[in-house]
């Protein structure tokens, strides 16, 4: 399928431009030399692009994403939560200000098979540990009677960036 | 991985110069060389430390959608179940977990009819329902690990 361009103000080059360093940006030098002699512009308009996309906030981060699990930070638990709809925003709010959360969301909850609608991730180094900051978290809000549970990881099959952008005219 | 890889890994987390020479810039904050650099982060790349070194894109200011997607395979059926999953490329993390609804993982593509499109090929492939759990409200993500 062809990608819809002008998708918020994205043009074509600034599209290609990032279906073409989706998967990396090459390790030497002058890494945006190399881009832009793929996409036939020229460095420095490359440079002026990224900027502008990491500005408009196109781009979340413009760096590196590790592996936590190689960091030792082996353990993720998903915990979810069923919470009144008129109070998932005020809770959300709450358990992001705790230092060891690493997400927090509201999804919808599929009845009957799954009642949960607030999510949030804990990352840590072993399960014991992240047990105990869930359970500080609980008593310090008084969250006893919450009704949760906690999902965590047993194996990884798969950690990557998804590639979903279409290449117009780029072989990769 | 020893105290410099560290540094570069918790400085490269805050972002990579935007400009004609960036491992030179960032090597000298670093009080390393450039090309000394540049060999760390390819063998940090190589032995999986690091994902990826490029953008992390905001994928909704893209027009894309990524949704959260959980199945319940049984035992028997699970190593078949994930093999399939996994190759899809717009699959991009794929967790077991401890649950009757045991497979997480997720799903990104270009359009909402796209990504429908491959639920219904998954469940085709597979044998078994998805349950989609896109997200609604976002109150908090992490971008920074500290090493």
């Amino acid at each position: 399928m062809e990608p819809a361009l002008n998708i918020n103000g994205l043009d074509e080059v600034e599209y290609q431009l990032i279906a073409s360093i989706q998967n990396g940006l090459p390790i030497t030098a002058r890494p945006y030399a190399e881009v832009s002699n793929k996409l036939g512009v020229s460095e420095e308009e490359v440079v002026e692009r990224i900027s502008s996309l990491i500005k408009r906030g196109v781009f979340k981060r413009f760096g590196i994403v590790v592996r936590h699990h190689e960091l030792g930070y082996r353990e993720n638990a998903m915990v979810v939560w069923d919470i009144a709809d008129k109070d998932v925003q005020t809770m959300g709010n709450k358990i992001k200000t705790y230092p060891f959360i690493t997400l927090c969301y509201r999804r919808p909850r599929q009845l009957p098979e799954w009642r949960y609608n607030l999510f949030c991730m804990i990352h840590g180094k072993s399960r014991d540990e992240v047990t105990q900051l869930l359970q500080e978290m609980i008593s310090e809000n008084d969250w006893c009677d919450m009704p949760h549970e906690v999902l965590f990881s047993k194996r990884r099959f798969k950690q990557c960036a998804a590639n979903y952008i279409s290449q117009p005219g780029i072989k990769t | 991985m020893n105290e410099v890889d560290r540094s570069i890994i918790n400085h490269m987390q805050e972002g990579f110069p935007v400009c004609e020479r960036p491992f030179a810039i960032l090597a000298e904050q670093l009080n390393l060389e450039e090309k000394e650099l540049m060999q760390r982060v390819q063998a940090l790349l190589d032995d999986g430390t690091l994902s990826r070194f490029g953008p992390l894109y905001n994928i909704e200011m893209l027009g894309g959608v990524y949704c959260l997607v959980a199945m319940q395979i049984p035992e028997h059926d699970l190593e078949k179940v994930i093999e399939t999953v996994n190759s899809y490329p717009e699959v991009a993390h794929n967790y077991e977990r401890t649950h009757e609804l045991n497979v997480w993982f997720v799903l990104a593509a270009e359009t909402e009819s796209q990504l429908e499109g491959l639920l219904t090929d998954i469940e085709k492939q597979t044998g078994y329902p998805t349950f989609a759990m896109p997200k609604l409200d976002e109150y908090f993500v992490r971008l920074k690990f500290d090493a």
